[in-house]
């Protein structure tokens, strides 16, 4: 059974028309790329799976295990399984980033009916984790996202995935400003995931980040459709021949 | 619905049912006629048993009072209060006054129980002898109900290091001298309109005094409550530590729900000599009034701490979520060399609530210090002022100060507002501000939630984050407490 399942799905923000009926399918433990140039709704599609409020669904269905996405919270959603890499990963000022994490690990603990985890348990995950992702130790102490470089924000989302473990990975362009060693780093955070009950939206302009993360299936977004699907090698070809070509052919 | 209007609407439907400390205590009251005059004055002095010197006191305070105008600079608007129709005199009804927990009225216990204050000193006042103090930290207890002080923990271990800690009615009695030397040094009985009033009528509050080189071994605490209907409240309350000494004193406040406004008009005056130390922190909770903007707690209250001493230091931390209004600056008057004058405060309205508050502090000695750290929230349709004065005297050389000010906005219908005042009068001072005004934004909702938080707890996380830098000044239980009235106050119960 597919784990997500998109049909004719419509969005606008706005009153504007982003989303013109996407039509997608991500099996359990498959990882799929979307890929397009700027502007073609793929950001929007990360957003109004997460169930951001801003968007406004217009038209279709999202299932997700067979449940109606679009009809939760999203925090419900969270609490399903669904984690979404922000583009830009939120400051909150105050907030300690262990602190935050483990009330998110929590929640998302308490929605399923798990018992929670105390603060040292949490703390030897998170240490373990943060190591793994060749993340300073000391960024579990400092304010979520406050004063964070552009990769240490990128890097911090991963973390998070990696101790919320979600069931659908969305990552947001999580790649865009990332050093050759960084996008190592985050493909390797999320190939560890991988497993029958693990599968990925990779969102992505470049096909870099593939190399180290092979995906299953390729789709191309333009102009708010998918424009084409397919294999790992429609990502080389992309880079080679651009976008409009994928739209012609 | 954007998830900000929706944090709205459930800010609005807050108060309904926020305020927890509602309830009203049937005892017996021993209620002065409405009204003042000399006579209601006499009859206060009369019901304390007061020496002379201190009914003079009092009725020079009250002939100055008479030449006053309530001011009206604040950022607070309230239709004109009717100072003839309070109560200035509540009692509870008894014989004599309570020698110990078991004497005080049963209903009183219950209701301060239903506070969660900390009475279980009872079992050891009731006999246990010597079972204080062992395992967790004590906290020593004044409570404090309308007009009179109704119960005083802890006071035997207290007596042993030295230290007074008493209604100010019976250090009147007990100790006369230190009352008559310290009343009304650090705000005088003419210092403003209701601060005159206070010195006029006011009926109980705590005192203070640490002996010289004491550091007091515990906490000491006065919780007040408004319980009568039209009752003012007008406490006084006097700490003195001489130097080298140490005291932390905290002040919890609640009164019951009830739709006229209230009046609470009360006198802090702190006194630090040489190397001594006061760190007074305030949870103040009055009724804050219903979400259209009826009834709640007029709280206009005078706080001043004089730092008499060289190298003596007074810390303000305050969390201010109740009243309707709030009119307040606790001050410091850096007098001795190298003294140090902190204020951290968070201040939450919500609904119609107005709070004008912040602080002063005086540069006169050499190298003194302050520090103001003031965080602001605003919700619902309420007004939040920042109002401070950093003024340095001539012969402050080096004085230094550092302001920080930020406010929180949840929605747009409420106000936020910072009025800072600077006078230096010295060219070696250093006085620095820094200033910031937020909103709680759609996308730090959203971050939250995607993590799976609730919309509930997102705010809470996203408001104590902001409150942090003063919260972290708060003693341990208190920190636990300010942080659940934070979530009270700008939520009630959201889903």
């Amino acid at each position: 059974m597919a784990s997500l399942v998109i049909r004719n799905l419509r969005a606008a923000i706005d009153g504007k028309s982003i989303l013109h009926g996407i039509d997608l399918q991500v099996g359990a433990g498959e990882v799929h790329a979307i890929m397009g140039p700027n502007g073609s709704g793929k950001s929007t599609l990360g957003y109004v799976l997460a169930g951001r409020e801003d968007y406004e669904v217009t038209g279709g269905e999202v299932l997700f295990d067979g449940q109606d996405l679009l009809a939760m919270e999203p925090e419900a959603r969270a609490a399903a399984g669904v984690f979404l890499a922000f583009q830009a990963p939120v400051e909150l000022p105050g907030v300690g980033n262990a602190n935050f994490m483990r009330t998110a690990v929590n929640a998302v603990r308490r929605a399923r009916g798990e018992p929670e985890l105390d603060a040292v348990t949490f703390l030897k995950l998170a240490r373990a984790e943060a190591k793994r992702l060749a993340m300073p130790e000391d960024m579990l102490k400092r304010n979520v996202n406050v004063g964070f470089s552009g990769g240490e924000k990128k890097r911090n989302e991963i973390l998070q995935m990696g101790l919320l473990r979600p069931r659908l990975a969305i990552l947001d362009e999580t790649d865009s400003g990332l050093d050759i060693d960084a996008l190592r780093i985050v493909a390797e955070g999320v190939n560890a995931l991988r497993g029958p009950d693990f599968s990925a939206l990779v969102i992505t302009h470049h096909q870099r980040l593939l190399n180290n993360l092979v995906p299953d299936r390729v789709h191309v977004l333009l102009g708010g459709r998918i424009v084409r699907s397919g294999g790992p090698e429609l990502a080389r070809e992309l880079e080679a021949t651009g976008y409009a070509a994928a739209q012609a052919a | 619905m954007p998830a900000v209007e929706e944090t709205l609407e459930t800010v609005r439907t807050a108060t309904q049912t926020g305020y927890k400390w509602g309830f009203e205590t049937d005892v017996e009251m021993d209620l002065a006629p409405k009204g003042l005059s000399e006579d209601t004055i006499r009859l206060i002095s009369e019901r304390k048993g007061e020496p002379e010197w201190l009914l003079a006191w009092r009725l020079k305070a009250y002939a100055a009072w008479l030449q006053m105008e309530e001011p009206h600079w604040a950022k607070v608007e309230h239709p004109p209060i009717d100072y003839q129709g309070i109560h200035y005199y509540a009692a509870p009804k008894r014989k004599s006054g309570p020698k110990s927990l078991d004497e005080v009225d049963p209903e009183l216990l219950a209701m301060y129980e239903k506070l969660g204050i900390p009475l279980r000193e009872r079992a050891i006042l009731a006999g246990v002898e010597g079972a204080d103090g062992e395992d967790r930290l004590p906290v020593a207890v004044d409570a404090v109900f309308d007009s009179v002080s109704v119960a005083t923990t802890f006071q035997n271990t207290l007596r042993k290091a030295g230290v007074i800690f008493c209604p100010i009615s019976e250090a009147v009695r007990e100790h006369p001298e230190l009352v008559a030397r310290y009343l009304g040094s650090v705000v005088p009985a003419g210092d403003n309109f209701f601060a005159a009033l206070n010195s006029a009528v006011f009926t109980d509050g705590s005192f203070v005094y640490i002996p010289k080189g004491v550091r007091c071994p515990m906490e000491l605490s006065t919780y007040f409550r408004i319980n009568a209907r039209n009752t003012g409240q007008f406490e006084r309350t006097l700490i003195i530590a001489e130097a080298g000494s140490y005291v932390s004193y905290l002040e919890g406040c609640t009164a019951p729900m009830r739709d006229e406004n209230q009046l609470h008009a009360a006198v802090v005056e702190l006194v630090a000599m040489d190397d001594a130390q006061i760190k007074y922190s305030t949870v103040q909770n009055w009724y804050p009034g219903d979400a259209a903007g009826r009834g709640g707690i007029y709280n206009f209250v005078t706080k001043r701490g004089a730092c008499r001493g060289a190298r003596s230091r007074i810390s303000w931390t305050q969390v201010e979520t109740g009243s309707a209004i709030t009119w307040k600056y606790p001050s410091c008057i850096l007098q001795g060399d190298e003294s140090v004058g902190e204020f951290y405060s968070v201040a939450v309205t919500n609904n119609h609530q107005q709070a004008d508050t912040g602080t002063k502090m005086i540069h006169i000695g050499r190298n003194t210090r302050s520090t103001i750290v003031s965080k602001g929230i605003s919700a619902g349709h309420s007004n939040n002022t920042y109002r401070g004065l950093v003024r340095v005297q001539p012969k402050a050389s080096g004085a230094r100060n550092y302001t920080q000010c930020d406010s929180l906005l949840i929605g747009d219908q409420c106000g936020a507002h910072t009025v800072p005042y600077i006078e230096s009068r010295n060219p070696t001072a250093k006085v620095e501000h820094e200033a910031t005004t937020s909103k709680i934004a759609d996308d730090q909702l959203f971050y939250c939630r995607q993590r799976g938080l609730s919309e509930e707890d997102a705010v809470n996380l996203i408001v104590n984050g902001f409150c942090k830098d003063v919260l972290k000044e708060l003693p341990m239980e208190f920190a636990v407490e300010a942080q659940k009235l934070l979530a009270v106050s700008l939520e009630g119960s959201v889903g």
